[in-house]
């Protein structure tokens, strides 16, 4: 296995385009480390993007957006004020993957990258409206989040693109967002359903909403329906109710060790209330 | 074997010490398994069958031989034949012949010059394999057309007709059981399962192994018992015993999983072709797909009662099966099905079957949590049905002193009896409950375990004792054993140093198993120490010029006594120690015996645990374990034990689980699915130690290390029927059963 | 062979070794430093066993490559205790009896100590969270949740 430290996202691309071995990206390794020790992949080409400049940053840009740095670890997040202020359900998401020791290491991108319906952080990331710059051997381009995943274990990404950097859109007034997940204990485990929601209110109204499922569909899934449900709406039972029907409806879960089909699709619509009423709290808030 | 039980007065005893130990555990200093280096060491990988059942073809090593580094490639050729029993059983599963039986079956091995070559190495090691069906549940193993393991394998007590997958049969049982159940107002029957779970030790199994072609070896090894290991590791590669010299490392968690062997004799033939050491240390996956397990079960049980809540009969029939190879715990597991309970009639049938799973080992209290989990469901049930109190009716018909025994003899001294009255009394059984939660008890039995022991005991020179025992430390036993010599002789606690001695220094130890260190070890080190305070009274009666029967051993000296001893200052422990090179010579003490005496734990516990309605999620509130130790060496260590054995049955109860896909293989191969309880899942969890001496022991002492795990897999069930009204009949109740369970009731 | 040469501060002591990318900082420290203070339980970062801080942030060494360890510095179990003088956190696992077969030991005490760095006056449920990636599968958790929080108040109180 070659290791390779390049100083810019063009030379790790480059690297990535030239071999025609099996290639990996190392931010957080939280994933591929256990990869490469489970021997379900051994890298012949390593790229650690830790040494190119601004990997690391967080940085509210003039028009209200957010850009995070490919290798900023999850501790970085929940350590950030500001963002957490601004996207309390986005960092969430990222704060429930692993434990304290793989919040040291582990990546909203490393998360996303990894491909699995199951990422905590990324139903977050797709309701925020969150894109991503992905550098390639033909350019830079913008792509929304949700277009990344292509199934378990597998991304949209082409032969020797990186994804550089997180952007989260301005979180303007009167928003608010969230993320919760079900897993049998406290820590430690895989979501068997995740749901994240981000909405908009005026006075007590829901104006704008999306709401995104993990773990219930090979990828992470936008559910239009329930999005329809909350928008207009006062959060009232009526609501919830449509929208738990639209959730559960929008799943597509398999039976496996960690759920059965019945179960997921059950828990989708319950998570659905409950973050819905804490996105709803929230953006109604002090803020 | 009579015993001056000693029950009051301790001066030491029941004292909660710093263990000796513990600096070096603190500090990253005190060596486990994985901690040994050799000089010229290789690294050994197995090779392990991704087959649930697959006929081995053919074993082609020369792509690995080839590459530059790899030193050794074995496989069963390199074992001896002819082997019987299970010396069989364990060569076999060390090393599949001509069959891989389970998912993760080891099939050969190779040892090259570093970890990361012998890992390659192993990948390029070809075996071809023909699959044969293969078949992981009980019940189903049992079922005509399921494919026999091993046919014709099944020993004498196996009825005709029955599947060849059943090995052995066991039937017993006392009174009238028809008459029983006619006297019940109500009887209830219900099957149970439990699936497989493991010991989850944090250590993977590690070895550094040493074996010359001359048969003689040496090896350094995490094991609860380095006798056993010896003794099944020669048998495996056909060397005399006292050839090998095993050394036992630090040993990081066992429970019961380290009784025996999986990787040491291979290490020791891949060193014994190789010419060089050779280290093995497990992946955190190999330990879950290829160490030992326990059964899974599945439990039929029938119980009569009457209004007053009077138990009048009982019936149990338990499957278990233990991988492909004979020996499930279903002796152990149906001794225990009914022993809290004084019940006029009983009967106890067992199906000890295999299925294409890894031969499962010991694991705290082998066989009784499942039982436990039938038993005390079932009487939970009609304690609910019939509007009882369950610890007062437990309480009602409560084994004691006299009862003869669900299993046969008569029960001496037990504390059962205190722990449900320590139960009752305690304010967490009045303690109100919110929405949505409910509170579950249950009682249970081990009977604890006395076995082989040797012990040796040493004066310095200063009057400090060093004690060796070949009981590894698991838990703090340095610690228990260091107090009992202490007290034994009268000197300070600081003054005794505990060894682990290897299998050339001492006789024949079994493991720490079976809760019998403190209890075996701990008797083997107060007789050996006596033996010196004995020689030291001879030795200053003769400085005396006294009979010895005039002298005696009192705070750490030697005493005038009586009234024709004379006046003489008493002569210390270090006075005498100082000279003894020229009153007579070194002085020791030593102690071997196989104690008999080791009275069984009963404990109670009572849990409160939430159900959320929506999703089945169960967390557990509040813990209460109540049990008798006999009486508490150190008590930290007796908490430590409760807390730790209700924590892995909380586990068991809630999350823990084999699961095998439609393939045969093993899913959960990591921790991460393999969902042993994390800091956040648990209430603080506390404790009653309930002291009823155990006539058997000096102090009273009875085994404390596996009673915990029983109780919790029932007590969570009925606190789970009391908080949601459901009543889960399968282990583990993980938040899919449960909610499947809320939703069909409606 | 491909082995890279890494310079690193370990417990404030410069040290250097050769790594194959492909080995772990957990297996650099245990095989070619010869400290074997970190344990592996899992290798996939689900225990905690092999936990050290690398520039101050606490990580699985067993999910850090040797060759990231280059011009950073780690502290482990070993370099906790102050010379002979125990850290408050060790010696209250020693008197709790928080520890049983201790495997897991030298993990809790290195993310205990990060967690009351950051947070010297945690409750136990943000004890219990913290640690929630070490397991234990002696104690039941009890005795080192009350170590711990007992290892924060006599830091606080500077005894």
């Amino acid at each position: 296995m070659r290791y390779h430290t390049p100083a810019t996202f063009e030379d790790a691309s480059a690297i990535a385009a030239a071999t025609s071995g099996v290639t990996r990206f190392l931010a957080g390794g939280t994933d591929v480390l256990v990869q490469m020790r489970a021997d379900i992949v051994t890298p012949d080409d390593l790229i650690d993007i830790k040494h190119i400049p601004g990997v690391k940053d967080v940085v509210l840009e003039d028009d209200g957006c957010w850009r995070i740095g490919a290798a900023v670890a999850g501790a970085e997040l929940t350590a950030h004020a500001g963002l957490c202020a601004d996207w309390p359900g986005v960092v969430e998401g990222m704060g429930l993957v692993g434990s304290t020791q793989v919040q040291g290491r582990a990546t909203l991108i490393g998360n996303l990258c990894n491909g699995s319906p199951a990422a905590d952080s990324v139903p977050g990331l797709a309701a925020a409206g969150a894109e991503v710059s992905v550098v390639g051997p033909k350019g830079a381009r913008q792509v929304k989040v949700e277009d990344i995943p292509a199934g378990p274990g597998r991304t949209t990404l082409a032969k020797g693109e990186v994804i550089a950097g997180v952007y989260l859109p301005p979180r303007g007034k009167r928003g608010g967002d969230a993320y919760l997940r079900f897993i049998p204990r406290t820590e430690m485990d895989i979501a068997v359903v995740g749901c994240a929601v981000n909405l908009r209110v005026d006075g007590d109204k829901i104006t704008e909403a999306r709401v995104v499922l993990g773990a219930v569909a090979p990828t992470i899934v936008v559910v239009a329906d329930a999005a329809k449900a909350l928008i207009g709406s006062t959060l009232d039972a009526a609501a919830l109710d449509a929208l738990a029907a639209a959730a559960s409806a929008a799943c597509r879960p398999i039976n496996d060790k960690r759920g059965t089909i019945a179960f997921r699709t059950d828990v989708a619509g319950v998570l659905a209330r409950r973050a819905a009423k804490i996105a709803y709290d929230r953006a109604r808030g002090a803020k | 074997m009579p015993l001056d039980t000693k029950t009051t007065g301790f001066k030491y005893i029941g004292t909660r010490p710093d263990r000796p130990d513990g600096i070096d555990k603190v500090t990253g200093k005190a060596r486990y398994g994985a901690d040994a280096y050799a000089p010229g060491m290789l690294h050994g990988v197995m090779v392990r069958s991704p087959h649930a059942h697959a006929k081995i073809k053919n074993i082609d090593a020369s792509k690995a031989l080839a590459l530059k580094g790899v030193k050794a490639v074995v496989t069963r050729a390199d074992f001896p034949t002819g082997l019987e029993g299970e010396d069989w059983n364990i060569q076999e599963n060390c090393m599949a012949g001509e069959v891989a039986l389970y998912d993760g079956h080891a099939v050969a091995a190779v040892a090259a010059t570093s970890l990361l070559l012998a890992r390659e190495a192993a990948k390029l090691i070809e075996v071809d394999y023909e699959v044969l069906p293969h078949v992981t549940d009980v019940d189903e193993a049992m079922k005509p057309g399921a494919p026999a393991i091993r046919a014709g394998a099944a020993d004498y007590s196996v009825p005709e007709g029955l599947h060849p997958n059943v090995m052995r049969y066991i039937e017993y049982g006392h009174g009238d059981l028809e008459a029983g159940f006619a006297a019940a107002d109500l009887v209830m029957e219900n099957t149970y399962k439990t699936e497989a779970t493991h010991q989850g030790y944090i250590e993977p199994h590690a070895c550094l192994a040493q074996l010359g072609a001359d048969g003689k070896g040496e090896m350094w090894v995490c094991t609860q018992g380095h006798w056993f290991v010896r003794r099944m590791s020669a048998a495996a590669l056909g060397i005399d015993v006292a050839n090998l010299r095993v050394t036992p490392s630090e040993i990081g968690g066992g429970f019961g999983g380290k009784t025996t062997v999986f990787i040491e004799p291979v290490a020791l033939a891949l060193s014994r072709k190789a010419g060089k050491p050779v280290k093995m240390v497990m992946t955190r996956s190999e330990v879950l797909r290829a160490t030992g397990p326990t059964s899974s079960s599945s439990i039929d049980v029938k119980m009569g009662m009457k209004k007053d809540g009077t138990m009048t009969a009982a019936k149990v029939t338990m499957r278990m099966q233990g991988g492909a190879f004979p020996m499930a715990p279903i002796d152990s597991a149906l001794d225990c099905a009914f022993s809290c309970y004084n019940i006029p009639a009983v009967h106890h049938e067992g199906y000890d079957v295999l299925a294409n799973r890894p031969k499962q080992a010991a694991y705290r209290a082998p066989g009784s949590p499942m039982a436990a989990f039938a038993t005390e469901s079932l009487v939970d049930e009609m304690c609910r049905a019939l509007k009882l109190d369950p610890l007062k009716t437990r309480l009602q018909n409560a084994s004691r002193e006299g009862t003869k025994a669900s299993f046969g003899p008569t029960f001496p001294r037990i504390g059962l009896v205190e722990t449900l009255e320590a139960a009752i009394a305690h304010p967490h059984y009045a303690a109100p409950l919110g929405p949505n939660q409910g509170r579950g008890v249950a009682s249970g039995y081990w009977m604890n375990w006395g076995g082989e022991t040797s012990v040796s005991a040493a004066l310095g020179e200063d009057g400090s004792v060093t004690v060796s025992v070949g009981t590894p430390d698991i838990g703090g036993s340095r610690a228990s054993m260091a107090l009992m010599a202490a007290e034994a002789l009268g000197i300070p606690y600081e003054n005794v140093r505990v060894n682990i001695a290897d299998t050339g220094s001492l006789g024949v130890n079994e493991p720490t198993h079976g809760s019998r260190a403190t209890y075996a070890s701990g008797l083997a080190t107060i007789e050996a120490v006596k033996q010196i305070s004995t020689k030291l009274c001879q030795r200053a009666a003769d400085k005396w010029g006294i009979p010895v029967e005039a002298v005696i051993w009192e705070d750490g000296s030697a005493k005038p006594s009586g009234p024709n001893a004379g006046e003489f200052p008493p002569l210390t422990i270090g006075e005498l120690a100082a000279e003894m090179g020229g009153t007579g010579g070194p002085i020791s003490g030593h102690f071997e015996a196989t104690p008999s005496g080791h009275g069984g734990s009963f404990g109670t516990h009572i849990v409160d645990v939430e159900v959320d309605p929506e999703t089945g999620y169960t967390s557990v509130l509040r813990y209460t374990v109540v049990q008798d130790a006999g009486k508490a060496i150190h008590p930290a260590y007796v908490e430590g034990q409760f807390q730790g054995g209700a924590a892995q049955g909380i586990g068991w109860a809630l999350n823990e689980e084999y699961i095998y896909g439609a393939d045969g293989r093993l899913q959960n191969t990591v921790f991460l699915d393999y969902r042993i309880p994390v800091a956040s899942d648990l209430p603080m969890i506390d404790t009653v130690i309930v002291e009823v001496p155990n006539p058997g022991h000096p102090y009273g002492v009875r085994g404390v290390g596996e009673t915990g795990i029983t109780p919790p897999l029932p007590a969570v069930a009925n606190a789970v029927h009391a908080a949601a009204g459901v009543r889960l009949r399968s282990l583990p109740m993980s938040p899919p059963r449960i909610l499947a369970a809320i939703k069909a009731k409606g | 062979m491909t082995q890279i040469h890494v310079t690193t501060t370990v417990n404030c002591d410069e040290v250097e070794f050769l790594a194959d990318p492909r080995e772990t900082l957990l297996d650099c420290l245990r095989d070619k430093l010869g400290m074997t203070g970190a344990k592996e339980g899992c290798g996939t970062g689900d225990c905690g066993a092999c936990s050290v801080t690398v520039d101050g942030r606490l990580v699985c060494s067993c999910l850090v490559l040797g060759v990231e360890a280059q011009g950073k510095t780690i502290e482990t179990v070993e370099g906790i205790a102050d010379g002979e003088k125990l850290h408050p956190l060790q010696r209250k696992f020693i008197q709790h009896a928080a520890l049983q077969c201790g495997i897991c030991t030298p993990g809790i005490l290195v993310a205990a100590k990060a967690l009351l760095a950051q947070n010297p006056d945690p409750t136990e449920e943000e004890v219990r969270y913290w640690l929630a990636g070490n397991l234990c599968r002696c104690t039941g958790y009890d005795k080192i949740i009350r170590a711990v929080l007992d290892a924060a108040v006599e830091m606080r109180e500077g005894v």
